[in-house]
């Protein structure tokens, strides 16, 4: 049986490849606009 | 880093560096706290005389998984890159808060802006100075498209002319520019009528509805200047905007202090009110005002906090959602680690504009004048203080460092570490101990909401 149920989360080391594109809103609740 | 905690009967553990959120059970809860320091046959020692052998080894070999895979124990990549992250972000500008009014036709006794004046005369932006922000900043917003401009104050309303003039203007540089314009404002309510609605619900993304809850709490605080409350002339407008608004795209911001801490029943009165996307924030103020929160309120905060996430869990099931501010985590669609790392922006690409022209890093230090930036007339004349901000990210702070909730917080608000310690780069942990509170609810409820059967 599995122990362990891994929620669906952004991965944080691929944003870092292709994000700050800086268009979001002006922290832990916002939304990407180019994800 | 890890953290695990339980809440309402939930197991959770939170990776920091790769944000992962796993719900566990008993006994991965057990395994996951012993797995860094213990050998698989040393955990199976420990915890064998709850568990069976068999079952231990295999969750261990369920962790081993998640750990290779980089959901578990990972290392964080991003300190040594902070500086480049939040550079990236930086040298534009890409929200305006217009001080629209410093003056206020409410006097409420907490206010942190001194009555609207930030320690400054009473005074009213002109339609120039305005537009003459809204051109500043187009001329700095590189290539972002879109812009943000919040109407603020004082009272906003009191200068509802020139808030009209203003998006009239940005909706012209709209078309020339391509730019696009998102306004909000944030409004104490006594000044709305049809007219106000209206322009609000055609032109503005957003509108912030200052009310503290219950009757005798707002009704304490928030008096006009003959110290009547003002509780039962605002709540009706308050009803007649957000009905007219399709109850969307607003949000109701209370205020607690040492007086409330018991917040809870000041949201139950906000729901039977008819709201639904709710706020109530711990009050800003020096230690020694009889406002503030003490050792004791943040103990029943946190309580509180807790008792919040139970309530929208149980009227989610029933059909009756509502929204609270800082519960409204997306842990699929949330901001990037450049976000995360450098926070809100203030005194970098996040400015207050005051109604001579002045520019200040943000609305909380209209007035301090160390921290003034310059003017609309004379430019940005403080690389040196905008470096400061520019600098300021998790990982110049020994505390965040340490700290599970750094990339759900990205290091906290600077105004609040300046009013706690005189340091933009300094903790306020008051603040930091409530965020924690706050994430671990909000995750609690994502947890709950992923994991359960629909509600039937």
């Amino acid at each position: 049986m599995a122990h362990i149920q891994t929620l669906p989360t952004r991965d944080l080391c691929e944003s870092a490849k292709n994000g700050g594109c800086g268009e979001c809103q002006t922290i832990a609740n916002q939304k990407c606009e180019n994800q | 880093m890890l953290h695990q905690y339980r809440l309402h009967g939930r197991n959770i553990v939170l990776d920091t560096a790769s944000g992962s959120v796993h719900a566990v059970d008993d006994l991965a809860y057990d395994v996951i706290a012993q797995f860094a320091a213990h050998s698989r046959e040393e955990i199976v020692s420990l915890l064998s005389d709850r568990y069976p052998p068999e079952e231990i080894r295999e969750c261990c070999a369920e962790v081993a998984q998640l750990r290779d895979a980089g959901k578990l124990f990972a290392e964080d990549p991003f300190a040594p890159i902070a500086g480049e992250l939040k550079a990236r972000t930086a040298g534009v500008v890409k929200a305006l808060c217009l001080h629209v009014a410093h003056t206020c036709n409410l006097n409420c006794s907490y206010c942190f802006a001194s009555q609207g004046r930030y320690h400054g005369e009473r005074a009213l932006m002109s339609l120039d100075t305005g537009k003459r922000a809204l051109d500043f900043l187009v001329a700095h917003s590189g290539t972002r498209r879109h812009l943000e401009v919040d109407f603020f104050g004082g009272e906003p309303l009191m200068n509802f002319d020139v808030v009209k003039g203003l998006v009239a203007y940005a909706r012209g540089l709209e078309q020339s520019t391509g730019k696009q314009f998102r306004f909000t404002l944030t409004t104490n309510g006594m000044n709305i009528d049809d007219d106000v609605i209206d322009f609000c619900n055609r032109e503005c993304y957003n509108v912030v509805l200052s009310l503290d809850g219950r009757k005798e709490i707002h009704d304490f605080a928030r008096v006009d200047y003959q110290g009547r409350g003002s509780f039962d002339r605002v709540v009706p407008r308050f009803q007649r905007l957000v009905e007219k608004r399709g109850g969307r795209n607003y949000y109701m911001r209370g205020t607690f202090t040492h007086r409330n801490p018991d917040f809870l029943k000041d949201i139950q009165t906000m729901l039977d009110l008819g709201f639904t996307e709710l706020s109530m924030e711990p009050v800003v103020c020096a230690p020694d005002d009889p406002s503030a929160l003490t050792a004791g309120d943040l103990e029943i905060v946190k309580q509180q906090y807790e008792d919040l996430a139970l309530l929208m869990d149980e009227r989610r099931r029933e059909g009756r959602p509502f929204t609270f501010y800082h519960y409204m985590i997306d842990l699929s669609g949330g901001p990037c680690i450049y976000k995360r790392v450098s926070g809100c922006g203030s005194g970098t690409e996040y400015l207050a504009v005051t109604p001579t022209g002045d520019l200040y890093p943000c609305h909380q230090f209209v007035g301090e004048k160390a921290f003034r930036l310059g003017s609309l007339d004379e430019g940005l004349t403080r690389p040196d203080i905008q470096e400061k901000f520019a600098c300021t990210n998790v990982y110049t702070r020994d505390e965040c460092r340490e700290c599970w909730a750094r990339l759900y917080c990205a290091g906290g608000c600077a105004a609040n570490a300046w009013h706690a310690t005189g340091d933009i780069n300094g903790v306020y942990q008051a603040g930091c101990e409530l965020f924690r509170k706050r994430m671990e609810c909000a995750i609690w409820l994502e947890a709950v909401r992923l994991t359960d059967a629909p509600a039937q």
